[in-house]
């Protein structure tokens, strides 16, 4: 009997101290996601603009068929992919030198505090406020605009807005502006992690810096560049913000810089659209789920195959 | 010590529970006596500044506005304002998710008083959204009796019951440069203009004659696109939800490619920095489709050179438009007041809307002030007929007398409740063609996708032809 009183269980305290964001997680994120799912099998949207409701009766997989039939899904599935690539390798190579330069013991950059400050800065900007200074910037009569043509370098005025590939390369500029400094950092805190010792030995042994950076460095960083890839991966499937506002909700010419998520934005417009909305998001959801578990398989293809555990 | 410390602190924590207790119960008690009157608060949603501005220049009770942007009224009602910019359907979006919480909001919180626009004017004139303004609002008939009919039939349910109110008559017009129209035309003067342009055919011959001489005739792609798309014969989209499209609307089409091609306009879009440019002094264009509206609310602001300076003669292009009928009559949106079902402040919006729409003597101070034309045919008449009455920013022209009589043949029978996203999307789509990017099919195909995704159950038959084709 003593002993069991002197023993205070502390287990329950934990619980208790978790139980408010659990409570909050499930009623403002899990409910929702599992509506969403639920929904996404039933026909229910609202006619007239808006003003009459339809449904919901169920559908089985209609709405999951018109999504694959209809075609427009894919072609804004590859707009919002060929944005985040032509956004996120520039990124990744721009980052990695970038890291490799601050950690460099030989370069020895000063002021290295205030060069991290001022390339993460863009990050803190508001997406929507960037992409409103960007399209003001860019407008056919913007500055940039008026620059190029006053300077003599180009012959007419040169539209930026009016195009599809210059407006893609905009928006994917202002993801790689906003979110390198993120990822430089990032790589920094990877790159101290490895051992130097380990690379003084490499280069006792006569190792060059770029053998050193490919066979050492590069596998060490592996888990952190999986992170960045796949965390950028979800957020360049999700991009709205951006290209939102800066082709006024319009998708830009010919709709080429159309995202997925502006296509459900709109899809949520007038007409309330639940039951395709649903279809849609679960279908970028199980893309985005086997695009990651690619990433992942593939960045640890030896630890699979040898069936060793993944570093 | 340590008993005294810890006595000191429990007093100390006693202190400060009863001072907050003291305060919840003493607000929560002045809450309770306001309730059994009329709400405190009038929530008022709208899209943009225009109703705001009338109504702090107009409305008897108002009194003054507070940092945060409210207003407040003589009885001490306080006045809030929800601005949603209408792009995109989003004050429709932000709106429908109001009127559906308004059974469960707190009263300060409830939506009022709402403004709709002639696009969506179907979509909640009727039973679910607005309240019955002669039995609910108790707003006498013959207070109404000055409004123009056509004003009031838009807004009239299928149970024949009205369930909003207007304040303005939208007659379109086209607004043009005296001093450009002397340089090209030899001539300003507004009965002379009108001769050469009251046709399409003699429109796009002076279009050419403008660009002979360097000027631009229309800004945007999308400036004439309301006097043909109020001349259609059928509504947008037939009984069968069928998508239409209009014969007025081809020629819209025909005519901006060609423009677009020979360069008679300037590619731009409606409302943005390089429109409104236009319309200033550094612009060189020629002329502007705008309703009545669009002359006190966006040409005047547009037209001057100091934006915060005095507006009269001098500053910029103050003074040196002209309006006329144009090649076609036609009318352009509108906006009306409605009543929000389930207000806590009927009497307020009720006293807003007589005085706002229906009382004579303000209505013709704001036309006199600001060249809106108001919804009231006693004034209307009586300004058509002043012989002294002219507009200074039109150079001393009276609109109000041209209008006058296309004012009573608006025709709003063809507007549907799509009208917003088809009309925003067909203008967008056809912006690559124009510019040359694309075809015609590819464009119809662009207006396709964007329009089954905002209003899934229309259906599109074939293509239309290429008006340029054979």
């Amino acid at each position: 009997m003593n002993k069991r009183k002197s023993k205070i269980n502390y287990n329950k305290w934990g619980y208790r101290f978790i139980m408010p964001f659990i409570i909050i997680y499930v009623l403002f994120s899990i409910i929702p996601l599992l509506q969403t799912l639920y929904y996404s099998f039933f026909e229910y949207y609202y006619r007239f603009g808006g003003a009459q409701k339809v449904g919901p009766n169920f559908a089985f997989f209609d709405n999951y068929i018109k999504v694959f039939t209809e075609g427009k899904f894919f072609k804004y599935f590859y707009n919002t992919m060929s944005i985040w690539v032509l956004g996120f390798l520039p990124q990744l190579i721009v980052s990695l030198l970038l890291a490799l330069w601050f950690t460099s013991t030989r370069l020895n950059i000063r002021c290295q505090r205030f060069f991290k400050t001022v390339i993460y800065m863009p990050n803190l900007v508001m997406a929507s406020a960037f992409s409103l200074l960007f399209l003001r910037l860019f407008a056919n009569n913007g500055p940039v605009t008026n620059m190029l043509f006053d300077s003599g370098l180009l012959n007419e005025t040169f539209s930026f807005i009016d195009k599809a590939v210059p407006t893609r390369l905009l928006i994917s500029f202002m993801n790689f502006l906003m979110w390198f400094g993120n990822t430089t950092i990032l790589l920094m805190a990877g790159i101290m992690g490895i051992d130097q010792s380990i690379i003084e030995s490499a280069q006792v042994d006569g190792a060059s810096a770029s053998q050193a950076f490919r066979k050492i460095v590069l596998p060490l960083l592996k888990p952190i560049l999986l992170f960045v890839m796949i965390t950028s991966l979800v957020g360049g499937i999700q991009l709205f913000d951006i290209p939102q506002i800066f082709t006024s909700g319009t998708g830009g010419p010919e709709a080429k810089a159309m995202t997925v998520m502006m296509y459900i934005s709109t899809l949520l417009g007038p007409s309330k659209q639940y039951g395709l909305a649903g279809a849609v998001s679960t279908v970028l959801f199980l893309i985005t789920a086997i695009i990651s578990i690619t990433f992942f398989y593939f960045f640890n293809r030896e630890s699979f195959k040898k069936g060793g555990d993944v570093r | 010590m340590k008993g005294e410390k810890r006595r000191m602190k429990k007093v100390l924590l006693m202190i400060m529970v009863v001072l907050l207790g003291i305060t919840v119960v003493s607000c929560g008690e002045d809450t309770k006596v306001e309730a059994t009157e009329e709400g405190k608060v009038l929530n008022i949603r709208v899209w943009n500044t225009e109703f705001k501005d009338r109504f702090r220049a107009y409305y008897p009770g108002y009194l003054e506005t507070k940092s945060n942007g409210d207003d407040l009224l003589d009885d001490g009602t306080i006045v809030k304002w929800i601005e949603v910019a209408n792009d995109q359907n989003g004050y429709q979006n932000a709106l429908d998710v109001a009127l559906q919480n308004q059974a469960s909001a707190k009263d300060d919180d409830k939506v009022d008083l709402f403004l709709i626009e002639a696009d969506y004017a179907k979509k909640y004139a009727n039973a679910q959204y607005a309240l019955d303004v002669i039995e609910d609002l108790k707003i006498p008939e013959y207070s109404l009796s000055q409004q123009y009919q056509y004003t009031k039939d838009i807004v009239t349910d299928e149970d024949g019951i009205l369930r909003a109110v207007s304040w303005q008559a939208t007659p379109g017009l086209f607004a043009y440069r005296s001093d450009i129209a002397e340089a090209v035309l030899g001539t300003s003067n507004p009965d002379e203009v009108q001769a050469k342009l009251d046709t399409w055919e003699k429109f796009d011959a002076v279009a050419a004659q403008m660009k002979a001489q360097e000027y631009l005739m229309l800004s945007g792609f999308d400036d004439a696109y309301r006097t043909f798309s109020n001349n259609m014969s059928a509504p947008w989209v037939d009984a069968n939800d069928n998508v239409v499209l209009d014969q007025q609307i081809l020629n819209w089409i025909k005519q901006t490619k060609e423009y677009a091609t020979n360069g008679y306009n300037h590619g731009t879009k409606l409302w943005d920095s390089q429109w409104s440019a236009d319309q200033g002094p550094t612009g060189n264009v020629f002329g502007f489709f705008y309703s009545t509206w669009g002359i006190n609310f966006t040409l005047l602001g547009n037209s001057l050179e100091d934006a915060d300076g005095p507006k009269e003669v001098g500053n910029g292009l103050y003074g040196k438009w002209r309006v006329v009928q144009g090649p076609a009559s036609y009318y352009w949106g509108g906006t009306w007041l409605v009543g929000a079902k389930g207000t806590d402040n009927p009497t307020l919006v009720r006293d807003i809307m007589l005085k706002l729409t229906a009382n004579e003597k303000i209505m013709k101070q704001v036309t006199l002030d600001v060249e809106d034309y108001t919804n009231n045919q006693k004034a209307m008449n009586a300004l058509a007929q002043d012989e002294t009455y002219g507009s200074p920013f039109l150079g001393g022209q009276n609109h109000v007398k041209l209008f006058n009589q296309s004012a009573g043949d608006i025709d709003m029978s063809n507007i549907s409740p799509y009208d917003q996203g088809l009309n925003e999307g067909i203008q967008t789509a056809f912006r690559d063609y124009f510019l040359g990017t694309i075809t015609f099919e590819q464009a119809w195909a662009a207006f396709k996708e964007s329009s089954t995704t905002k209003y899934p159950e229309l259906k599109f038959g074939a293509t239309p032809q290429d008006p340029f084709a054979a």
